[in-house]
């Protein structure tokens, strides 16, 4: 009996040499238990040792095997061969972000973002170990739990039409990230949050496309983590139009 | 990074949506549906039946209501759509889009004023 094999297509880039990014074709064995992840570690191990990828765990948690597969970003670890087989395959790194080699995507600029929006606790007052734990009720914690979810994994970054166009906006996971916080009972870091959540970069740019909340692999809402603080920063310009003395 | 006053055309989008999605479907009912078809009366949007129900103070600020503020939602919603489309946000779109907006709410004020 012949080997059942799959076509797999890899946009590559060696910058030390390529001038433009081209495709080359490899041919895997298929197995129905694999997942896109195995065949490019298939392909590393066995065809071609040059090839390129970001990956860790290989079960949806590290966040770093995001790509472009067959035009959908995806978790290549999160992609089972037989959702595509017989068809070829095609592979590309992460949509609206610099290639740095084969799938290997430049994300720099999501991490200075997502630094920029102070994802962590900031508490009202620093507490001492002797003040013991900061108790939360079951509501309080399901009021941003979803939101802990994010891997930051940047594939609502590449379904992100407005993120493509408009490379400045804050974007998605950065904005959940910051509405998780916000929501946060042990937080007090709002405001500085807000600075960069509503400004025109921050969630005003977003003009509600959800597609970030249709790829996310954790099933978090980004887009609805975006309306909920745009209601918010509506209600505090309001506020603030009809209260010019008080805080701004 | 400073403070973005898209709250104001924001939240009138937000209120359009709102009122568009609850309101706009029962009119389209009753004005396109109910009554050409004969289920409710053909009398109930006469004309000295509609006439006196925009005298009425307060059907006049309803009747704004359900003018301007789908009028606003649908100016933004244009606008951002075709942002999505590729077109450079750019200061023509916007006034045409609002403009327009604008237009419709003064000339809704003024009817509903002069009745």
């Amino acid at each position: 009996m012949t080997e059942q094999t799959l076509q797999v297509e890899i946009l590559r880039y060696r910058p030390e040499t390529d001038q433009d990014p081209a495709f080359q074709t490899y041919t895997v064995p298929y197995r129905d238990d694999w997942v896109i992840l195995d065949a490019l570690n298939h392909i590393k191990d066995n065809i071609d040792r040059t090839l390129s990828y970001r990956w860790s765990c290989h079960m949806a948690v590290c966040g770093s095997c995001g790509m472009m597969i067959n035009g959908e970003p995806k978790l290549s670890c999160h992609a089972f061969l037989r959702d595509y087989y017989p068809n070829k395959v095609r592979i590309e790194p992460l949509a609206n972000f610099p290639i740095e080699r084969d799938l290997v995507a430049v994300t720099d600029d999501f991490m200075e973002k997502l630094e920029s929006v102070k994802p962590y606790v900031i508490p009202k007052q620093e507490r001492a170990v002797d003040d013991g734990p900061h108790l939360q009720t079951p509501a309080q914690l399901n009021a941003f739990k979803q939101y802990t979810m994010c891997i930051n994994c940047l594939l609502c970054y590449a379904a992100c039409p407005q993120y493509g166009l408009t490379p400045n906006f804050v974007g998605p996971a950065a904005l959940a990230l910051a509405h998780r916080y916000n929501l946060d009972t042990r937080d007090a870091g709002r405001e500085q949050r807000q600075e960069i959540a509503a400004s025109n970069e921050g969630v005003w740019d977003c003009t509600f496309v959800g597609e970030c909340s249709q790829v996310c692999p954790k099933s978090v809402d980004p887009a609805a983590a975006i309306q909920q603080t745009k209601i918010a920063s509506t209600i505090d310009w309001y506020k603030a139009l009809l209260n010019p003395w008080g805080k701004r | 990074m400073a403070k973005s006053n898209k709250p104001i055309v924001w939240s009138l989008f937000a209120g359009g949506g709102m009122l568009s999605a609850f309101v706009t479907p029962v009119l389209i009912f009753i004005t396109g549906l109910a009554v050409p078809l004969g289920l409710m009366s053909l009398d109930s949007l006469s004309y000295d039946r509609m006439l006196v129900l925009a005298q009425n103070p307060i059907a006049k600020i309803v009747l704004f209501a359900v003018i301007f503020l789908p009028l606003w939602h649908a100016a933004h919603r244009l606008l951002t759509t075709l942002h999505d489309l590729g077109l450079p946000k750019g200061r023509i779109a916007m006034t045409l889009c609002y403009g327009a907006a604008a237009l419709g709410s003064i000339a809704a004020a003024v009817v509903l004023l002069r009745i």
